[in-house]
């Protein structure tokens, strides 16, 4: 069944490769119109496939609990399998059309493997998310809404409340602020990160010349990276120390 | 072969064990009795380490059981309900389960006890209860370990086939294996069984052969005097 999901799921970013590509008949257009599909797209989709997978393996997880394997490695084992399939996907599906249009000999090359790491990362991080979310929740229906509900805040409630505070306190330099305030959310920081790449930062206004200066250095990425490492190693050590406390 | 110390376990606000002392010597059929609720499962649970315990220690073949999990090679489990993935065939769960326990089974001849031949290649979503109850015992009794746990075998079973496990359970007991058996039959109890312990409201209440029960209670027969040891409290 698990397998099923992710055959569509490849198709669905093949054909949206191809469509793009068509559409745009540029590589570095394709590469900016797919940011924001990726964006939004990537991490609803692993909190989606997370939450289902961990509820609809409960039986399996019981089965395997009274058979001799570390329980760590029963919920890891669990992950690894739906965020590493969900990355496959999401790499061939997307990595298939590009090569095929001749990726190798544009100079998108780079713009379009930054783009990926950071699907691959937000794949991961919202996977881990949702599990740890199922994992806290027996009620099936109440671990649903919680990780929807964890989706919609990282993708559109925060950077509302972002805007909303920039405009309260505008007459405050909050170049600092804003920084950290982008740190703290997976989503925003990918965002950023592929804006920055892309050099349209130019779109972003005052903040975007500080991003820049912070993001566009060696240091700035090295932190982002760090910053999505976390954001992925965090939950999966949650994961792992939820697991050995839980009953079942 | 288990030893278990003062464990207490709750669920929320249900105190399901308080201070549960256990001790099971090798060899021999141990049942494990008490109302519904009354904390069997867990405590077959904790044995196996999936109902972490808030306090107390359990030690299964002189070893304690907190963090670890190698001990459960030795331990052979029947589940109180067959939940198993849907998705597999009866052969791909075998199979499967022999990739993990990497031990020598022997599941030609269970397959061929309770005739479940022609059910290999379906999916165990399409099968009966009783068949995935024997599916299930196939599971459990494939392995050759001296401690074997049965969480309520009879259920779903057919006549013939509650007469194949119980010539299983005695072959295997002429091993020299340990069972811990539940179960609410107690026709079945009575006939398996070399020792009862009776759990009440988290604990041990009593523990000892049926005829010392009897002689406690009594009653002349064994249902009676079950029936008679879960009234005794509320009186008190």
């Amino acid at each position: 069944m698990r397998s099923r999901w992710s055959y569509v799921y490849f198709l669905f970013y093949l054909l949206l490769g191809f469509v793009l590509l068509f559409l745009n008949n540029e590589l570095s257009k394709a590469v900016i119109t797919l940011m924001n599909v990726i964006i939004v797209l990537v991490p609803l989709i692993g909190t989606i496939f997370g939450v289902m997978y961990y509820y609809n393996s409960k039986e399996f997880t019981e089965l395997l609990l009274a058979q001799p394997i570390k329980r760590s490695s029963i919920f890891l084992g669990q992950y690894l399998g739906v965020a590493g399939s969900l990355t496959m996907s999401l790499v061939l599906g997307l990595g298939i059309p590009f090569v095929l249009y001749g990726l190798f000999q544009s100079n998108a090359i780079w713009d379009f493997s930054l783009l990926l790491i950071t699907g691959a990362f937000l794949t991961l991080i919202f996977t881990a998310l949702a599990f740890n979310i199922a994992l806290s929740n027996e009620n099936k229906i109440k671990g649903f809404g919680y990780a929807v509900l964890a989706w919609l805040f990282l993708a559109v409630i925060y950077d509302g409340l972002f805007l909303m505070s920039l405009i309260v306190f505008e007459e405050y330099p909050l170049d600092s602020l804003s920084l950290a305030a982008t740190m703290f959310n997976p989503i925003d920081l990918s965002r950023t990160l592929i804006l920055l790449k892309l050099d349209i930062s130019a779109l972003l206004g005052y903040t975007g010349a500080i991003f820049k200066q912070f993001f566009g250095t060696g240091l700035g990425l090295v932190i982002s990276i760090c910053m999505l490492l976390l954001w992925t190693v965090l939950p999966i050590w949650r994961l792992g120390h939820i697991a050995k406390r839980k009953d079942f | 072969m288990i030893h278990v110390e003062n464990l207490y376990k709750k669920f929320g606000k249900n105190q399901v064990l308080s201070g549960l002392d256990l001790t099971i010597d090798q060899g021999g059929i141990f049942a494990i009795l008490g109302p519904n609720g009354s904390g069997k499962t867990t405590l077959i649970k904790a044995i196996l380490g999936m109902v972490i315990p808030n306090e107390g220690s359990i030690s299964v073949l002189n070893t304690t059981i907190k963090n670890k999990w190698k001990y459960r090679q030795e331990i052979n489990y029947l589940p109180q309900i067959a939940n198993f993935p849907g998705n597999l065939k009866v052969r791909e769960l075998i199979a499967m389960i022999k990739d993990i326990r990497q031990k020598p089974s022997e599941e030609e001849n269970l397959i061929a006890l309770f005739g479940l031949e022609p059910f290999l290649d379906k999916k165990l979503s399409n099968l009966s209860g009783g068949t995935k109850q024997k599916v299930n015992i196939v599971l459990t009794f494939m392995f050759n370990s001296p401690l074997i746990v049965l969480d309520e075998p009879t259920t779903g079973l057919d006549p013939l086939a509650l007469i194949h496990l119980k010539e299983l359970i005695f072959k295997e007991k002429a091993k020299g294996k340990t069972f811990l058996i539940t179960s609410h039959i107690m026709q079945f109890v009575e006939e398996v069984s070399d020792e009862v312990v009776y759990l009440l409201e988290g604990k041990i209440y009593f523990k000892g052969s049926i005829e010392q029960l009897k002689t406690k209670t009594e009653e002349t027969t064994f249902e009676h005097a079950i029936a008679a040891i879960s009234t005794y409290n509320h009186h008190d």
